[in-house]
Parts: C-alpha cells; sequence; structure tokens
C-alpha cells in the first residue's frame, strides 16, 4: 500500500490487459500455495456440508442389512428401492405426507397473496390511518408474548388440533410485507393513475395490474415461505396431539427417538406388503430413518439450486438499502 | 434470520422519509379513504390476535393457572412466582444453570459470527467461477434444512452407531463407541458447531453481496500501488465489510436471550439436559412438559422485557455511533 516508484516506470497498458498478464505473471510461490490451501478449504468445507446429505441418499437405497450395519459410506450396496414403496406403509406417513404438502401449499399461497395485497395496500396515501396501521403490523417483528401465552390464545380460539394452527398464524409477515411494499414504490405510480382514470377500482387496480406484475417479488416471498412451511417443526410439537395432523417432519423426530415402536412399525409394514421379504429389503429402523430423510429433505435439495437465486435476492433486497 | 431483520428495519424507515414524488393512490391533496383500509382490516385483525391478544395472557403470571379451571377459577397469586424465582435457592440454582447456559451457547455464537465473514473473504479469492458457485450452493444447503433433519444427520453420523463410531472401532483407534450425543460433555460447544455447520454458507452470503458492492477503483488503485493480495484484503475488503458486521454483531446482542429452542429440543436428553437448557427451551419444558404455566409465563415474560430493552439499547448505541438507526 505504500510503494509507489515501481508502477511509474511501467508503460500503460489497457487496465483489464494488465490485470489478467499480472496475474499469471505476479504469480509466487506463495501465491500458489495459498490458491492451494484456499481451494482445499472450500473442498474440505463442501464435503463438510454435502456428505451428510449423501450418506443419507445412498443409505436409502442400499441393501437394508447392510445399512443396519452402517458398511454403506462411499457408494450404495445393493441398489433397491423398495424402501421409497414401503415407508408409505408406514402407520401415518401418508397422513403425514399430506399435512406437509397440504400446508405448504395453501400456506404459500395465502402468505403470498396477503402479502402482495397488504404491500400493495400500505402505498395507497390515501388509506385511513396508513402510517399508525404500517407501524402497527411491522412492529410485531420485535417483540413477541412468549411460548405460552400463544399457546394459550391458540387453546383459547380453539385452534389446537385443527390444521388452521399450520396456517392462520403465518398469513401476515411483516418481513413479506416490507419487501413488497418496496417493490411496490419502485413501480411507475402512473400505472395506478392510468386506471383509474379508466374508473378501474381500487381492486382492480391491484388484481388486474399490480399482482401480475409482482412476480419477481412474489417468487422470493413463495420461496420463502415454502420453506418455512415445510420445514416446521416446533408448532405441531406445541399444539397439536391428533396424530393424523402430524407433519412428516413430526413423525421424523419421532422415528428417531422411538426405536422400539419404530421396529414393531417396520415389521407391519413388511406383513403388510404381503411378500416373502429378503434381508435386503426388510425394514429396519436404519432404513426407515434414512429413507423417511430423504423424503423430508429431497424436495429442499431439488428446489434450492434452482431457487437460489430468489433466495439471495430475498436477503439482498433491503441489505441494499442499509 | 437476523440478516433479514436488518434489511427491514432500514428498509421500514426509509419508506416513511420518501413521498416527496407523486404519491401513489392520491384522491386531492388530505382527502383520507376508508375503503383501503377495510380491505386490510381482516389482516389487521390476524395481526392483532397472534402478536398482540398474547400479550394479555401475561396475567397469567399473576394466577395459578389451570387450564382445566379456566382463568376465573384459578387462583390469584399475585407477585408469588417472581417471588418464588429469587427466593427458593432450587430455583434460584436451576435459572441460574439455564442462564448460563444461554448466555454461553450467544457468546460462543457471537464468537463465531466472524467465520461467515472470513469464508466470504476467502471465497472472494478463489478464481474458478464454477467452483465458487458450487461451494456456494452446497455450504448454503444446510440453511435451509430443518433442525430435526440436522438432528437426523446428528444421529446417523455420531450416535453409538454412527458413521463416525464405526469408522474409529474399524481403524482400531477405539475399544468402546464414544457418546458424542449422550454426554454432559461440551454440550455448549457442539451445539454451536452445529450451528455454524448450518449457518455459515449462508451467513456469507451478504458479505459475498457486500464485496461485490465494492468500488472495483479502490482494488484497481490499491495493485497499482503495489499492494499484495493480504493488504487488500486488510484494508480494503475487511474495512469495506465493517459496517455490515457490526450491525449483524449489534443484533445478536439484541437476541442474546433469544436463542430459540427447536435445536435445543431436538438435541436434549437426559444426559446433556442440565447444559442444553436454555431460556427458550426451559420455558417449554417448564410449561408444557411440567404443567407450571403460570411460571412458564413469569419467565417468557421477563425474557421479553429485557429483549425489547437490550433491543433499544443496542439501537440507541447504534444512532449514537453510525447516526443510523438500527430499528
Amino acid at each position: 500500500m505504500t510503494t509507489t516508484t515501481t508502477t511509474v516506470a511501467k508503460p500503460t497498458k489497457p487496465a483489464k490487459a494488465r490485470r489478467r498478464k499480472g496475474h499469471d505473471h505476479d504469480r509466487t510461490f506463495g501465491d500458489i500455495l495459498f490458491a492451494m490451501a484456499n481451494y482445499s478449504l472450500f473442498a474440505l468445507l463442501v464435503v463438510i456440508c454435502a456428505y451428510p446429505f449423501y450418506y443419507l441418499i445412498i443409505n436409502s437405497v442400499s441393501a437394508n442389512d447392510i445399512s443396519a450395519l452402517g458398511d454403506v459410506r462411499l457408494f450404495p450396496q445393493g441398489f433397491h428401492l423398495s424402501n421409497y414403496e414401503q415407508v408409505f406403509q408406514l402407520q401415518g406417513l401418508p397422513m403425514a405426507a399430506a399435512v406437509s404438502v397440504g400446508r405448504t401449499v395453501i400456506g404459500t399461497l395465502l402468505t403470498v397473496l396477503a402479502s402482495a395485497f397488504l404491500g400493495f395496500m400500505f402505498t395507497q396515501q390515501r388509506m385511513w390511518g396508513r402510517k399508525f396501521w404500517y407501524r402497527f403490523l411491522i412492529i410485531t417483528m420485535y417483540f413477541s408474548a412468549g411460548l405460552i401465552p400463544i399457546f394459550i390464545i391458540m387453546k383459547n380460539l380453539g385452534l389446537t388440533n385443527t390444521f388452521w394452527v399450520y396456517i392462520l398464524p403465518f398469513i401476515v409477515q411483516p418481513f413479506f410485507v416490507i419487501l413488497v411494499k418496496t417493490y411496490v414504490e419502485s413501480m411507475p405510480a402512473s400505472l395506478q393513475e392510468a386506471a383509474e382514470v379508466d374508473g378501474a377500482s381500487l381492486l382492480q387496480v391491484f388484481f388486474k395490474i399490480y399482482l401480475p406484475n409482482m412476480t419477481p417479488i412474489l417468487a422470493t416471498v413463495a420461496i420463502f415461505s415454502a420453506v418455512t412451511q415445510w420445514n416446521s417443526f416446533q408448532d405441531t410439537l406445541i399444539y397439536i396431539t391428533d396424530q393424523s395432523l402430524y407433519t412428516l417432519q413430526y413423525l421424523l423426530y419421532m422415528f428417531i427417538n422411538q426405536a422400539s415402536s419404530l421396529a414393531q412399525a417396520a415389521q407391519n409394514a413388511g406383513g403388510n406388503l404381503g411378500q416373502i421379504a429378503s434381508a435386503a429389503t426388510t425394514q429396519t429402523p436404519t432404513s426407515i430413518r434414512m429413507t423417511v430423510s430423504v423424503i423430508v429433505v429431497l424436495p429442499i435439495i431439488f428446489i434450492y439450486p434452482l431457487f437460489q437465486r430468489f433466495f439471495v435476492k430475498g436477503i439482498m433486497l433491503g441489505a441494499v438499502k442499509g | 434470520m437476523t440478516s433479514s431483520m436488518i434489511l427491514a428495519e432500514t428498509t421500514a424507515e426509509q419508506i416513511e422519509e420518501r413521498g416527496k414524488k407523486p404519491k401513489r393512490g392520491e384522491r386531492g391533496p388530505g382527502k383520507k379513504s376508508f375503503t383501503p383500509f377495510f380491505l386490510i382490516l381482516p389482516f389487521l385483525i390476524l395481526s392483532f390476535v397472534f402478536a398482540y391478544l398474547p400479550l394479555f395472557g401475561w396475567v397469567y403470571s399473576l394466577y395459578d393457572y389451570k387450564p382445566a379451571l379456566g382463568l376465573s377459577g384459578s387462583e390469584f397469586v399475585g407477585l408469588q412466582w417472581f417471588r418464588l424465582l429469587v427466593s427458593s435457592p432450587t430455583q434460584l440454582a436451576q435459572i441460574g444453570q439455564v442462564l448460563v447456559n444461554t448466555l454461553a451457547i450467544s457468546f460462543l455464537g457471537i464468537a463465531t459470527s466472524i467465520l461467515p465473514l472470513g469464508f466470504a473473504v476467502l471465497l472472494n479469492e478463489i478464481r474458478a467461477k464454477w467452483f465458487k458457485n458450487a461451494v456456494q450452493t452446497l455450504t448454503t444447503l444446510p440453511n435451509f434444512i430443518s433442525w430435526v433433519l440436522v438432528y437426523m444427520i446428528a444421529f446417523s453420523l455420531f450416535s453409538t452407531s454412527g458413521l463416525v463410531n464405526d469408522i474409529l472401532m474399524d481403524g482400531g483407534l477405539i475399544t468402546a463407541p464414544i457418546k458424542f450425543l449422550d454426554t454432559d460433555q461440551h454440550v455448549w460447544l457442539t451445539m454451536t458447531l452445529w450451528s455454524v455447520w448450518k449457518g455459515l454458507g449462508w451467513g456469507a452470503i451478504i458479505y459475498l453481496a457486500a464485496i461485490s458492492g465494492i468500488d472495483p477503483s479502490l482494488y484497481e488503485s490499491a495493485r497499482m500501488d503495489g499492494a499484495g493480495r493480504w493488504q487488500t484484503i486488510r484494508y480494503i475488503t475487511i474495512p469495506q465489510l465493517m459496517p455490515t458486521y457490526l450491525v449483524l454483531l449489534l443484533l445478536s446482542v439484541a437476541n442474546i436471550l433469544n436463542n430459540g429452542m427447536e435445536q435445543y429440543y431436538v438435541f436434549q436428553n437426559a444426559f446433556n439436559q442440565k447444559y442444553i437448557q436454555v431460556l427458550d427451551l426451559y420455558v417449554y419444558n417448564i410449561g408444557m412438559t411440567g404443567n407450571s404455566l403460570s411460571m412458564a409465563t413469569a419467565i417468557g415474560m421477563l425474557k421479553s422485557l429485557i429483549s425489547v430493552a437490550l433491543l433499544l439499547t443496542v439501537n440507541w448505541i447504534a444512532k449514537r455511533v453510525r447516526g443510523e438507526s438500527l430499528v
């Protein structure tokens, strides 16, 4: 940062060319060593982050007697897919899958619509008490009454042991409202003026003009909301005792902790299929856990790389403002 | 997601400031309409019911609340629970341990909060684009799985019959399996490591974006002046990332009592319970499992009040130091 003498002597070249050449030219032994160490570090981090997922997947498709011994480490052994067929014979699993999918789809849809609607409405200067109601909503991000009072409210409202406890508390999300509001403010106000001159009502303006043009921000909201819904575990733990409302996450948690009931379930699953099961396809606690885990994680693994840019945008949107 | 919090806070403020330009949905100056208000009323009610209404539940801390009897049938006990909290030696010892756990895990979290920054700075030095992208995708993945699944991974790798013990036994390094999960040793540390595993890659994204926003001419001129890699990192990249880091740091200080309960609940067992019980988990354990709803409400209420006070303090500090508030 201090030596300025060397650069003076050099003939000036276009910046780009100089930089590229400089890299190849200036590479010292230390640079190469650093690059090697750096690549190795990140390769190691990738292995630490990705291998556990790979481990679950290869075990779920390996012969169950081998996977139970813990010998499936690098490649699947005795490849078969019957585990995926068989876990759906487990009591409660199809229902849990339906509940998980149901809450993810319905919850996400409602959250997206509500965020879009509220985000748009809060840009309406003529709204009575706009600033007050906006603050009323946003401030809820910063406090919580606590687990027990919320539980008692849910109970008093009759929401415990209903599907709606998965949906209603998630509909209004202040953070998403802020995201949409910021987005709408970046759209030209003349859109609305023109439509209103043509006699469109406020709702028509929203549904016909703004909603179809908000897709990028709504995709971000949808993806965050869907992941939250799919991964949610705590609400089942606190509000639900009815087994038909268990989610996949909750079922997986029970499968990890209740080895004995799991073994029983495994036997029943084998019996239900009415086939002579070989050692390789007979369900074991390990095979059930691994397979259910993969079912739980697979949607995330598939959608994450596809929608990564939306996730990243979600985190960046306001950071730019900060 | 602390990072998303800052975004929210900054935007919320700034949007209010705006409004000089042609205003949207304005019919005549100062003419207010009730229509938009009635349209959003259902959502305001939802917000009231799930965020504000439970605040009235704080009165349960003044009763010996029994769900079967209802509030009117339960005995009013005044400040008994709060007094019990500080007078009973066993209770005091218990809550003391819980507080130590909470603070220890939070401090370890704050200490490791520098790691995503380091991750971003080092990843920025990687030249191969495909490698960079692959690293980003694969290291952010753990952030999007549930704690249940993290526990499943911990279980399949680190239980007594898990992969790590298998490998160590096969290699003859140990003769009996090591209890990584069913132990009261290093609980705070392992919990922190799992948080790091889950959050490192994702936490780095905000810094990577900040790095890409740094004015390239800074680097150009530094290089012209003969600055090496370490010098540009030390005198340009890191100072440019500091504001972001400090904001996140202040927010994590404000959240020092809020560890959440999910992670600790799924990892909790009879062996590690003493060291894993953070405040949020403790409130759950005594309220939902131990059935002392009123005591749990009292503790939860104190926690909420302290958290809000911390947030306001931190916000005040930020205002004084940066001239810009967090909230």
